[in-house]
């Protein structure tokens, strides 16, 4: 079967897409296998002003998953466009610069540099549980979001994709927003908001104190979201959240996705990515699939 | 570095949680103050495990680790031939191709492991090598250095052998062309400054948690005088002086 797809008019080979902030620039991946088999790439997460991150511990396994509080550490937009994008451009796959911030201006100025660059699709991160001033507020509240959107919207040439957060008060509400904002399609979920705590220094885990779930334990209510979204949205979806398998790219695709991101599957196994894809060809054939659009949205 | 699926050769428990794991080595680059990524499982468990090189022979490595947590308790279950993924060897380690004259190595507790192959390697290439070897109790390991070791002190914290007290009280870095540790934080910030005040060159080696361990989800960034590091990539070895 051919697993291509396309998603506002850009080519995807297939739909699976290694989600930001797992997967850097892809440079690092690219040594243990050709990450152009991938059908796409989101960089890591970058802001206006280059950050360093979050101190003290940002990795942390649970049960089925993981927790991270990284921060957003990256070398800002504008590094990016100078030297990131070129690297990235080695790689036969699509090149999705995702963005996160903390206040408008930021999004905008980042938007607009990010318009005039060697780009494929810009993801917009309203969602980032962990970064203190804000970033989280937009993934929360639909109108605020709707308020960035519409912002970046009218500053974006690009393909606009808006990655949303499973923490919004009401996630179907929330993709309704940023449809109606302009957003061109739609990724979710972002990480869980959650808490580990260290009972031998009867501290949080991390600095932060909350964190980002991700992983398999995430999946069921990620596709319960998914599916939930799709129903009502008529842009394309990316699916995102636990997603470690061929079977599990079906399933999101059932529920209404166009396409997935890989994210936390790619610290279980590196080769994750291409062995999905792999999987994926086999399990279609299997399964008497023929063409993407016999069961997206089928359930 | 390379994914590697490679088999275990053997097993052996040192003390009651320390396990010196064996694998095939299946042409992998390994180098003193590198380590791998381990798996020996599919999905119960999330993510790898970061484990420091303690001897690369021709054909096989060997890993020597703490039992900690459910990754080391998986590892520590590993019998002859069972299947384990290797992926490195991992981040840059000792720089062992500009050291040169006498060295000392000081390890404290399971930081002593990365110092056996370190050990290895400066002696193949003619570096005369002392090992300080810190540990709170039972000695392992001892065996392995002695081959490239011009001379071994040992210290207990609270066991009977060697000196009492801590490693660092013995260590005189005026001694010696270049430092090289690895062991606790509070171990190697000591080390640092008495290489310091000799003006001794001293490398460490950092330990952090580690999702990718490729340098791509920056993990283990720590903060160092030259800015953000990551542990898996420009380390786990760095100058002292821009860590402590």
């Amino acid at each position: 079967m051919d697993l291509s797809t396309t998603i506002n008019g850009v080519h995807f080979k297939n739909p699976i897409v290694a989600a930001s902030g797992t997967f850097g620039f892809g440079d690092e991946y690219n040594e243990l296998y050709d990450v152009s088999c991938l059908g796409g790439i989101s960089s890591k997460g970058l802001t206006w002003i280059p950050k360093d991150g979050n101190e003290g511990i940002r990795v942390y396994e649970t049960a089925s998953g993981m927790m991270n509080s990284v921060g957003l550490q990256n070398p800002g937009v504008r590094a990016f466009v100078e030297e990131g994008i070129a690297k990235m451009r080695r790689f036969d796959t699509v090149l999705i610069a995702n963005m996160g911030g903390s206040c408008i201006e930021d999004y905008v100025a980042g938007a607009e540099l990010l318009s005039r660059a060697d780009i494929d699709m810009l993801e917009l991160n309203i969602s980032c549980p962990n970064v203190k001033s804000g970033g989280m507020a937009f993934g929360i509240k639909a109108d605020v979001a709707r308020e960035a959107v519409a912002a970046v919207r009218k500053s974006c040439s690009k393909p606009l994709i808006v990655k949303l957060s499973p923490n919004a008060e009401n996630i179907v509400e929330m993709a309704l927003a940023c449809e109606e904002a302009g957003a061109d399609s739609l990724s979710l979920v972002n990480t869980f908001q959650a808490l580990a705590i260290d009972i031998h220094r009867r501290k949080p885990v991390f600095n932060n104190v909350y964190a980002g779930l991700s992983g398999p334990a995430i999946k069921p209510i990620a596709l319960r979201m998914v599916h939930s979204v799709c129903k009502q949205v008529k842009v394309p979806v990316f699916g995102i959240g636990g997603i470690a398998t061929a079977q599990d790219v079906l399933e999101f695709i059932m529920a209404g996705a166009s396409a997935v991101q890989v994210g936390t599957a790619n610290f279980n196994d590196p080769l994750a990515c291409r062995h999905i894809i792999d999987d994926l060809q086999t399990l279609c054939e299997k399964e008497g699939i023929h063409r993407w659009d016999e069961v997206r949205g089928c359930i | 570095m390379n994914y590697i699926d490679s088999t275990v050769i053997s097993q052996h428990q040192l003390t009651e949680d320390i396990f010196v794991l064996e694998t095939e080595r299946k042409g992998a680059d390994a180098h003193a103050g590198q380590f791998f990524m381990l798996k020996a499982w599919e999905r119960e468990l999330t993510l790898m495990r970061p484990i420091s090189i303690f001897k690369a022979d021709e054909t096989t490595l060997h890993f020597m680790y703490r039992v900690v947590g459910q990754g080391t308790r998986k590892l520590a279950e590993l019998k002859a031939g069972d299947p384990i993924t290797l992926t490195g060897a991992l981040g840059t380690g000792y720089p062992v191709e500009q050291t040169t004259g006498h060295v000392a190595l000081v390890g404290g507790g399971l930081g002593i492991p990365p110092l056996c192959q370190t050990a290895k390697e400066l002696t193949a290439k003619g570096v005369q090598v002392d090992a300080y070897l810190g540990f709170r109790d039972q000695l392992f390991a001892l065996d392995d250095f002695e081959p490239y070791c011009s001379n071994i002190f040992v210290s207990t914290e609270v066991g009977e052998e060697g000196y009492r007290g801590y490693i660092t009280d013995l260590l005189k870095p005026g001694q010696y062309d270049t430092v090289y540790t690895c062991g606790p934080e509070v171990m190697m910030r000591k080390v640092a400054a008495l290489c310091a005040e000799q003006k001794t060159p001293c490398w460490c080696s950092m330990e952090h948690r580690m999702a990718c361990g490729i340098g791509a989800c920056l993990g283990c960034s720590i903060r160092t005088a030259e800015g953000m590091k990551r542990v898996c990539k420009e380390g786990p070895v760095f100058p002292a002086h821009i860590i402590f």
